[in-house]
C-alpha cells in the first residue's frame, strides 16, 4: 500500500480523512500513485495535473522523505520507504493567502 | 405561494438564498465550497432543481458541481476543457501572440428545453457544450477558429468569454461577449460566428470602431424580444434592435456610463438597470454613493435609485454577472458586490434591502423564481 497525504481541499474533494491508503502496482512513480489516486478518486481528475498536458499544477509541490520531488521526472522511482508505507507521499498547495 | 432561490457565487464559496414571494424574510444556506472561487451557478429553466456550478482555485483547477436538488448536495462532473484541434495563438497584452491555455469557467448556460445540454464560456475564451449533464464538454471552436481569433486581445480580467445568450425564439441562435473581442452572434447552432460589433466605439484601440477588439462587459435581453440587446460596454451602454446587427449608444444622462453589470426587468422589455461605476481605474460608484440606475424608456433617459442603498463612504463594485432579475410580480431585482453584500428589491428597484452584508466578494447572482 501506498499512503498519500492531500491538501485539506482535495480530502474535501474527495470527502476522505486523513491519509489515503491505494495499491500501487510496480513501478511505484508520481505517475503510477497519480493514476491509482485518479482511479479510486476521479473527482480529483485535473485537481493536481492538468488533464491534457498530465503536467503537475504550477501550485503544488511533490515532497516525500523530506526531499522535493516535484522536479523529478514522473517515471522516477519513488523512494523505498514510500514503496513500504514508511513515509506518505505528500502532495502540497503552496503557500499563499488571500 | 411562489419562491424565489438567489444563487451566489463568492471568491470563497456558493451560497444559496431563499425566500417566499414576499421577498422579505430570507434562508440563507452556505458556504458551498468553500474556500473555492465560485465564477458562476446557474439553474435549468427545464428542471429548476437542476443546478450548475464552476468551481476553481488557482491551485486546483476548475471543477464542475452539478445539484439535482436545488443545491442540497453536490456531485463534481466532467472537468475536462480541451481546445479542438491545435489551439493557436491569440495576442497577449503587448500584442505579441500567445498560446490559448484553458484558465477557467466564467459563465455557465443551461439549455432552455434540456436539463443536460449546458454551455461554458471559459478563459481564454471559447465556448464549449454539454449535452450529457455536463459529464463531457465539447468544444464550439467555430468561434475560436473565427477569422479574427489570432487578434483577439484580453481584458483586465483575462481573455474571457464570460456572456451567453441563448434565443428563446430560435434554438440555433446564441450569442456570446468576450473582452476584449467584443460580441458575436451564431445562427446555425454554434458552426459559423459573425462578429457584431458595428456601431461600437472604443477609444483604447488604434481603430475605435473596429470589426473586433472592444471591451464588451455585457449583455442582456428580454426573452419575449430577443432580437433587441442592451449592453454595458466597458465605457458606453448600448442598444441594438437588430440582433447585434447595429448598436447604437443609450447612455443619456448617467453620471457615467462606466460599469459592468445590465439586466431588463422581467415584466417590462423597455425597462433595464445598470449600475454606474466611477471609471475604468476607480472601480467604485461615483461619489460613495452606490445606484443602480434604472431606465423606463430602452435607455437615454435613466433615474437614480438609492432608496435603502448606502449614499455615502461605499467604495464596491458590481461585478458584470452579479446583477438578477425574479419573475414574480413585482419583478425583483438582485445585485451582489465586492464588497459582499447582496441587495434585493421586491418593487422592481424602488426601494432595497440587504439579504446578507458580509459575504466574500460577490462574482455572480443568478435567480429562479419557483412555482
Amino acid at each position: 500500500m501506498i499512503r498519500v497525504l492531500l491538501p485539506p481541499h482535495l480530502r474535501t474533494l474527495a470527502r476522505v480523512n486523513g491519509e489515503v491508503s491505494l495499491e500501487v502496482q510496480a513501478p511505484v512513480t508520481q505517475r503510477s500513485v497519480l493514476e491509482a489516486l485518479e482511479l479510486r478518486y476521479p473527482m480529483l481528475r485535473g485537481t493536481i495535473r492538468d488533464q491534457v498536458t498530465q503536467q503537475r499544477r504550477p501550485f503544488l509541490r511533490f515532497f516525500a522523505c523530506e526531499e522535493d520531488l516535484s522536479h523529478e521526472s514522473p517515471d522516477s522511482l519513488l523512494p523505498e520507504q514510500v514503496v513500504t508505507a514508511a513515509e506518505p507521499f505528500v502532495i502540497l498547495g503552496a503557500i499563499a493567502g488571500g | 405561494m411562489s419562491k424565489v432561490r438567489v444563487l451566489v457565487g463568492t471568491r470563497k464559496g456558493a451560497f444559496i438564498l431563499s425566500s417566499d414571494a414576499k421577498r422579505k424574510d430570507w434562508e440563507v444556506n452556505g458556504p458551498f465550497f468553500g474556500g473555492w472561487e465560485i465564477y458562476h451557478l446557474k439553474g435549468s429553466p427545464a428542471d429548476p432543481n437542476r443546478l450548475y456550478a464552476s468551481q476553481s482555485t488557482g491551485w486546483f483547477g476548475q471543477l464542475i458541481q452539478r445539484s439535482e436538488d436545488g443545491g442540497k448536495t453536490w456531485e463534481p462532473v466532467g472537468n475536462q476543457f480541451a481546445y479542438d484541434g491545435v489551439p493557436g495563438t491569440h495576442q497577449w497584452y503587448d500584442g505579441t501572440p500567445h498560446p490559448w491555455e484553458f484558465k477557467r469557467v466564467w459563465h455557465l448556460e443551461p439549455s432552455l428545453t434540456d436539463p443536460d445540454t449546458i454551455y461554458a464560456g471559459v478563459e481564454d475564451a471559447a465556448l464549449f457544450r454539454s449535452t450529457d449533464g455536463a459529464r463531457s464538454w465539447q468544444e464550439l471552436s467555430g468561434l475560436r477558429s473565427h477569422g479574427s481569433g489570432p487578434r483577439w486581445q484580453p481584458g483586465a480580467g483575462g481573455l474571457c468569454l464570460h456572456t451567453i445568450l441563448l434565443d428563446p425564439s430560435d434554438p440555433a441562435r446564441i450569442f456570446i461577449a468576450i473582452s476584449a473581442a467584443g460580441a458575436f452572434r451564431t445562427d446555425d447552432g454554434g458552426k459559423t460566428w459573425t462578429p457584431i460589433n458595428r456601431g461600437l466605439r472604443s477609444q483604447y484601440i488604434p481603430d475605435p470602431t473596429a470589426e473586433i477588439g472592444h471591451c464588451v462587459h455585457h449583455i442582456a435581453m428580454h426573452r419575449s424580444r430577443p432580437g433587441v440587446l442592451f449592453m454595458q460596454k466597458h465605457w458606453d451602454v448600448m442598444r441594438s434592435d437588430d440582433a447585434g446587427e447595429s448598436w447604437r449608444e443609450v447612455s443619456g444622462n448617467l453620471p457615467t456610463d462606466f460599469g459592468f453589470a445590465i439586466d431588463v426587468h422581467a415584466h417590462e422589455p423597455e425597462t433595464i438597470y445598470v449600475v454606474p461605476i466611477k471609471s475604468d481605474s476607480e472601480h467604485y460608484p461615483p461619489d460613495g454613493k452606490l445606484r443602480v440606475f434604472r431606465s423606463r424608456t430602452g435607455g437615454d433617459e435613466w433615474e437614480p435609485l438609492s432608496k435603502g442603498l448606502p449614499q455615502s463612504d461605499c467604495y464596491v463594485n458590481v461585478l458584470r454577472d452579479a446583477m438578477a432579475v425574479d419573475s414574480l410580480d413585482a419583478c425583483g431585482v438582485y445585485f451582489g458586490t465586492t464588497g459582499g453584500q447582496v441587495y434585493a428589491s421586491a418593487d422592481a428597484g424602488d426601494s432595497w434591502t440587504p439579504v446578507v452584508r458580509d459575504l466574500p466578494a460577490v462574482l455572480s447572482v443568478e435567480v429562479q423564481t419557483l412555482p
